[in-house]
C-alpha cells in the first residue's frame, strides 16, 4: 500500500502542478490574485470535452481548449483587469464576479451531470510492476507536468521574451522607457496562465471528470500549492505540488480524523513560520 | 401581480427543446375549489447541487405535459423557489412560499439538511410538505406530522442491499466507503446492521470528506474483503468508480451501493468502470410496467437522458397528489384533510411500481437490486432481484427500531473492524 | 446649512425611514428580508474594519460569524439560559477573534489572506467533523428567540426593530472608531505602514485591536443569524460564505460607513427576492459585480458620493461664467 501511495503522491502532484502553474505565473509575475483560476480550469475542461465530442483527438482538443482559454483570458486582462492596475481588492471583486458568471453559464450550457472524459488512446490500461497496478495515464500526467515546468522555466529564464517579461515585472516604467511593450506582455502572461488552466482542465478530466463545483474545489488547492511552494518560484510550485501530493495521500491514510484539514493545517503552519512559502524569496 | 407570477411560471423556466406545451398555466388566484392548485417547489437551481433540481424539473414536466397541467379538473401552478442548497436559503424560501405565495402544499426541499432546517417552521405553518430529503428521523424519532416522503429514508434501500450481499452474493467480509456526512452515515449504518445480523462482518469503514479530489488513498486501504459498499452522492460515484476500476481493485473486489451510486441519470456519466456494479433503489428506469414505460419515454424524448430517482419521485409525488385529491373531492383548503389523504395514498401503477405510505409518512415500496450492464452500446440497470414492500424499518419491529438511536457514524457500533 | 449638518440630516432621515419600515412594508416576508439585510450588513461592517480601514483582506470571517452562533446553540442545549448563553458566546467569539488575529497578523497581504482562509477552513472542518459537539452537517438549533428586556421578538416586526437597534449600535461604534485617533492610525498604517512604524506607532497592536473589533461585530451578526433562523450549520462557515461577506464590503465600497449596508442589500435581495424572478440570478449577481468594477470600481457608495459631488458642481456651473475668450 505504501508503494502505491508514493506513486500516487507523485502523480497527484503532477496534476496539481498543472492546475497551479497558471495561477503561479499570474500571481508570481503580475501579483494578481486570480480567483477566476478554478473557473478557467473547469471551463477549459468543459470546452475540451465539447471539442472531443466533435471528433477531435484528445491532445488536439486539449490544445484547442488552452487556446480558447488564452483568448478569453487575454480579453479579460485587457478589458477588465488592466484598468484596475494593482488594486488587489478590486481584482478580487472582479475575479470573484467572473467566477460566478462562468459557473452559472457552464451549468446552463452543460447542465449539472458530471461529464466523463475518456482516457486518450494509447494511454489506457495499467502499468503492472513490482506489485503495483497503476493507470498509465496518471503516470503520463507527471511527464506532461514536468515538460510544462521545464518549458515554462526555459521561457521565463532563458528567452528574450522571458527577459522582457521579467523586466516589466521588476520595473515597469523603466522597461517601457527602453521600449518593452509591458502592457501587451502582461496580457500575454495572463492569457498564458488561463491557457495553462484550461489545458489542465481537460488533462485532469480522466482523473476528476468535469462537474459543477469543480472550480471551487480546485481553487483552494492551487492557492495552497502556490503558497507552500513559494510565490515567485515555478520550481517551488512543482516541488510544492509534489509535497502536497504526499501530504494528501499519506495524511488521509495516517490521520483520517484530520481528513478535512490535512492540507490546510500544514499550510497554516508553514505560513506562520515562513510567510513567503517554502521557496519564495523574502517579499 | 399576474405579471410577476408569469415570470416565475415553471414551464417557461425549464429548457424544453421546442416541445409544444399543451399546458395552459393560467394564473387565477387560488379561490376556493375551482382555482388553481398552488404547489410551492423548494429546489436548487444553481451551484453544485443543481443537478438534483434539474431532475426534479424533468419529473414534474413529464407529469404536467401528460396531464395538461390539470389534476382532477383543477389547474396546477408550480411556484419555483431556488433555495441555493443552503439551510438558510431554504428557510427564507419556505417562508416566501407559505406567507407570500400562499401555496397549498410544498414539494421539496431536495436535501436533508434543508428539510431539517425548515421542519419546525412547517410544523408551525401547518402545511403539507412532500420532501425529497432522506434524513431518517424525519419519519422516525422527530416525526413531523405534516411531512410525507416519496423518496426512501437514507438506509431504506441499504437494508435489502445488505441482505442481498450476505445471502445472494455470499459476502462474508466487507468494507464500507461513503461520503462523510449525515446521509452517508445513515446509509452505512443501515447496511452494517443488516449485514452483520446476517452473519457478515464489516472490517473497515472509510469516510472520505464530501469533497475529495482523489480517492486513491482510500482505495489503497481496501484489501482482503469480499466486497465494498459505497454510499457516495452527487458526482462522487463517478470519480470513485473510475479510480476503483483503474487501480485494478474492481476485478477482485466487487462494488455494491445505495441508490445514489447507480442512479439511472448518472449512467451516462459512467463507462466500463461501472459494469457489474449492483445497487439498490426504489426506482429503476428498467421497471417494465406501463406507467414507467410512458414516463421513461417522455423524459428520453425531451431530455435525451434516462430519468433518475429525483425525476421519478417528483412525478410520483404528483401522482400521489392526484390520488389524494380524488379522496378529498378536489379540495385542498383543509390542510389536515389533505395531509391525511396524501398519507392514505396507495398506488399500483406508478413508475416506482406499487407503494403506499406507512403511518410515519414514509414511502413503503419495492426495492430493486439492479446491476449495471451494457445493452446496445449504452449502460442500463438490469433488475436482478425485487424486494417487495420494503419499509424504513426493514424486518425489524418498529418499537425496537425506534428505541435505538438513529444511525450515525458510530451507530450501530462496528465491532469487527480490523486494522 | 453646513455640509456636515446636511449630511447629518440625511442620516437622521435615513434612520427614520428604516425604523418605520414595518409601517410602509406591511408584508411580514419583506420585513424579514430587511432583517436579513441588516444582519449581514453588521457582519460586513465588521469585516470592513479589517478590509477597508486596515487594508487586510480576510477570507475567514465566516468562521467568526458562525462561532458565536455555535457557542450559543451548544450552550443552550447544555441548559444555559438565553442571557448566559449569549454572554458566553460573545466571550468565546472575542477569544477566537484574538487568537485568529494573532495568527493571521504574522503576515500581511496575500499571506494574511491565506492564513485567514486556512483557519476558516480548519474551523469549518471541525464544525463538520466533531459531530459529538457540533452535530456535524445537521447543525445546531435553538427553540426560541431571546426576550431582551422582556420584549418578545418572535415576530417579524419586533425582531426587525431589535436588529435595527443592533445595526445602529454597530454603525455608531464604527463611526466612533473611524473618526477617532485609532481610526486615523489604522488608516495611516494601511497606507504607509513603514512610515507609521517610524513615527512610533505600534503597527501590530493597532492592527490586532482592529481585528478583534472586526471579529466582535461579525460574531454579533452571527448571533443575530442564529436567533433569526433558529439554527446554524457548517454551510455558514464555508469559503463561499466568507467570500459573500467580502463581496458585500467590496461592492458597497470598502472603507465607507454605509458601503457594507449597500453591499448586503444587493446580495441579500438578489439571493432572496430576485431569485424568484430570475432563474439565473447567480449569473446576474456576477454581472453586477463586474459592472461595478467597470463603472464604479471604488464601490457603490463612493461612486454615488462622487456622482453626487459632480452633480452639485454641474449645478453650480449652470450660471454662465465670465467670458474668457479661450473658447474662440
Amino acid at each position: 500500500m505504501w508503494f502505491i501511495l508514493t506513486v500516487n503522491s507523485i502523480t497527484l502532484g503532477g496534476l496539481l502542478f498543472l492546475l497551479s502553474a497558471g495561477f503561479s505565473l499570474i500571481f508570481g509575475l503580475m501579483r494578481i490574485p486570480n480567483l477566476t483560476h478554478g473557473s478557467f480550469f473547469m471551463l477549459g475542461g468543459y470546452l475540451g470535452v465539447t471539442y472531443l465530442n466533435c471528433g477531435m483527438n484528445f491532445w488536439v482538443a486539449a490544445l484547442l481548449a488552452a487556446l480558447t482559454m488564452a483568448v478569453i483570458g487575454g480579453l479579460v486582462e485587457r478589458l477588465l483587469l488592466r484598468p484596475l492596475a494593482g488594486n488587489a481588492m478590486q481584482q478580487v471583486l472582479l475575479t470573484l464576479g467572473l467566477s460566478f458568471i462562468i459557473a452559472d453559464l457552464s451549468l446552463t450550457i452543460w447542465t449539472g451531470d458530471p461529464v466523463r472524459v475518456p482516457t486518450p488512446g494509447g494511454l489506457e490500461g495499467t502499468a503492472d510492476f513490482l506489485s503495483l497496478h497503476f493507470p498509465i495515464y496518471r503516470l503520463a500526467v507527471v511527464g506532461i507536468a514536468v515538460t510544462i515546468a521545464v518549458g515554462l522555466w526555459l521561457l521565463i529564464d532563458k528567452t528574450r521574451l522571458g527577459a522582457m517579461i521579467r523586466a516589466g515585472v521588476d520595473d515597469a516604467p523603466m522597461a517601457r522607457v527602453v521600449g518593452i511593450p509591458v502592457s501587451a506582455l502582461f496580457s500575454l502572461v495572463f492569457a498564458l496562465g488561463a491557457a495553462l488552466a484550461g489545458f489542465a482542465g481537460l488533462i485532469g478530466g480522466p482523473y476528476l471528470s468535469i462537474y459543477p463545483g469543480l472550480d471551487s474545489e480546485m481553487l483552494p488547492l492551487a492557492l495552497i500549492v502556490v503558497i507552500l511552494g513559494g510565490i515567485n518560484s515555478l520550481l517551488g510550485a512543482l516541488v510544492g505540488s509534489i509535497i502536497i501530493g504526499f501530504l494528501f495521500n499519506f495524511g488521509q491514510v495516517l490521520f483520517p480524523n484530520l481528513a478535512y484539514m490535512i492540507l490546510f493545517l500544514p499550510m497554516l503552519i508553514v505560513l506562520l513560520f515562513r510567510p513567503q512559502g517554502l521557496f519564495g524569496r523574502n517579499a | 401581480m399576474t405579471k410577476m407570477l408569469s415570470r416565475r411560471a415553471f414551464l417557461q423556466g425549464s429548457a424544453l427543446a421546442g416541445a409544444a406545451i399543451s399546458a395552459d398555466l393560467s394564473f387565477a388566484p387560488a379561490i376556493a375549489q375551482t382555482g388553481a392548485i398552488r404547489i410551492g417547489l423548494l429546489t436548487i437551481k444553481s451551484g453544485p447541487l443543481a443537478q438534483a433540481g434539474l431532475q426534479v424539473d424533468q419529473g414534474l414536466t413529464a407529469f404536467l405535459k401528460e396531464k395538461a397541467s390539470t389534476i382532477n379538473g383543477r389547474k396546477v401552478d408550480i411556484i419555483v423557489a431556488d433555495t441555493g442548497g443552503t439551510p438558510a436559503g431554504a428557510r427564507s424560501k419556505a417562508q416566501e412560499l407559505v406567507e407570500r405565495e400562499k401555496v397549498d402544499l410544498i414539494l421539496g426541499p431536495v436535501t436533508a439538511t434543508e428539510m431539517l432546517a425548515i421542519s419546525d417552521y412547517i410544523r408551525r405553518a401547518r402545511i403539507p410538505i412532500i420532501t425529497l430529503g432522506g434524513a431518517e428521523d424525519l419519519t422516525q424519532r422527530h416525526l413531523n406530522p405534516w411531512l410525507i416522503r416519496t423518496c426512501p429514508s437514507s438506509a431504506q434501500t441499504c437494508h435489502p442491499m445488505a441482505d442481498f450481499s450476505a445471502k445472494e452474493l455470499g459476502f462474508k467480509r466487507m468494507a464500507t466507503i461513503s461520503d462523510d456526512f449525515a446521509f452517508g452515515h445513515e446509509q452505512v449504518g443501515g447496511f452494517l446492521r443488516v449485514f452483520e445480523d446476517n452473519g457478515g462482518k464489516i472490517v473497515r469503514k472509510l469516510w472520505p470528506p464530501l469533497i475529495t479530489p482523489d480517492y486513491t488513498p482510500y482505495i489503497a486501504q481496501i484489501q482482503n474483503v469480499d466486497g465494498v459498499f459505497m454510499g457516495f452522492t452527487g458526482s462522487n460515484p463517478v470519480k470513485f468508480m473510475r479510480a476503483y476500476s483503474e487501480l485494478g481493485v474492481k476485478k477482485d473486489i466487487p462494488l455494491v451501493g445505495g441508490w445514489t451510486t447507480g442512479d439511472d441519470a448518472l449512467l451516462k456519466s459512467l463507462g466500463d468502470e461501472a459494469l457489474g456494479v449492483q445497487t439498490a433503489s426504489i426506482y429503476t428506469a428498467s421497471l417494465p410496467n406501463d406507467s414507467n414505460k410512458r414516463f421513461v419515454a417522455a423524459v428520453l424524448k425531451d431530455y435525451e437522458n434516462l430519468p433518475g430517482a429525483y425525476a421519478a419521485w417528483a412525478y410520483v409525488t404528483l401522482l400521489c397528489l392526484e390520488a389524494a385529491l380524488k379522496t378529498t373531492g378536489g379540495d385542498v383548503s383543509d390542510k389536515q384533510v389533505l395531509i391525511d389523504a396524501l398519507r392514505g395514498v396507495s398506488l399500483q401503477d406508478s413508475p416506482c411500481g406499487n407503494f403506499h405510505f406507512d403511518k410515519y409518512g414514509n414511502i413503503v415500496g419495492d426495492v430493486f437490486i439492479r446491476r449495471i450492464d451494457r445493452k446496445d452500446g449504452k449502460l442500463v440497470n438490469t433488475i436482478v432481484k425485487t424486494y417487495p414492500n420494503v419499509s424504513q424499518f426493514w424486518t425489524y419491529p418498529e418499537d425496537q427500531f425506534l428505541a435505538q438511536p438513529v444511525y450515525s457514524r458510530d451507530f450501530p457500533p462496528a465491532k469487527n473492524l480490523e486494522n | 446649512m453646513t455640509a456636515s449638518s446636511f449630511k447629518g440630516l440625511w442620516i437622521a432621515l435615513f434612520f427614520v425611514l428604516l425604523a418605520t419600515l414595518p409601517l410602509w412594508i406591511s408584508d411580514g416576508y419583506y420585513v424579514n428580508i430587511a432583517s436579513q439585510i441588516l444582519i449581514w450588513a453588521v457582519a460586513a461592517m465588521g469585516l470592513n474594519l479589517i478590509v477597508g480601514y486596515a487594508g487586510l483582506v480576510s477570507l475567514g470571517h465566516a468562521a467568526l460569524f458562525a462561532i458565536s452562533g455555535y457557542a450559543v446553540g451548544i450552550a443552550m442545549s447544555a441548559g444555559f439560559g438565553h442571557l448566559a448563553a449569549a454572554l458566553l458566546g460573545i466571550g468565546i467569539s472575542i477569544l477566537t477573534a484574538a487568537i485568529f488575529g494573532a495568527l493571521s497578523l504574522r503576515s500581511t497581504g496575500i499571506g494574511f489572506l491565506m492564513i485567514t482562509l486556512a483557519i476558516g477552513q480548519i474551523l469549518w472542518g471541525i464544525a463538520y467533523r466533531w459531530v459529538s459537539l457540533t452535530n456535524g452537517d445537521n447543525g445546531v438549533s435553538i427553540s426560541s428567540r431571546p426576550a431582551p428586556f422582556g420584549f418578545n421578538i418572535e415576530d417579524a416586526t419586533p425582531f426587525y426593530i431589535f436588529t435595527l437597534m443592533i445595526f445602529a449600535l454597530a454603525l455608531a461604534s464604527t463611526a466612533l472608531l473611524v473618526f477617532s485617533p485609532l481610526g486615523a492610525a489604522i488608516r495611516g498604517i494601511r497606507d504607509e505602514p513603514r512610515r507609521m512604524d517610524a513615527l512610533g506607532y505600534n503597527v501590530w497592536l493597532t492592527r490586532f485591536s482592529v481585528f478583534v473589533m472586526s471579529g466582535f461585530w461579525t460574531s454579533i451578526a452571527g448571533l443575530l443569524f442564529l436567533y433569526y433562523n433558529g439554527f446554524v450549520s457548517p454551510q455558514v462557515l464555508t469559503v463561499q460564505s466568507s467570500a459573500e461577506i467580502l463581496l458585500m464590503v467590496l461592492s458597497g465600497g470598502s472603507a465607507t460607513l454605509f458601503g457594507p449596508l449597500v453591499g448586503s442589500t444587493i446580495i441579500v435581495l438578489m439571493k432572496n427576492v430576485a431569485s424568484s424572478f430570475v432563474e439565473r440570478w447567480s449569473l446576474v449577481l456576477g454581472l453586477i459585480f463586474v459592472l461595478i468594477i467597470i463603472f464604479i470600481p471604488e464601490g457603490i457608495v463612493p461612486g454615488l458620493v462622487s456622482s453626487g459631488r459632480k452633480a452639485v458642481q454641474l449645478y453650480k456651473r449652470r450660471r454662465p461664467p465670465a467670458s474668457t475668450g479661450a473658447d474662440l
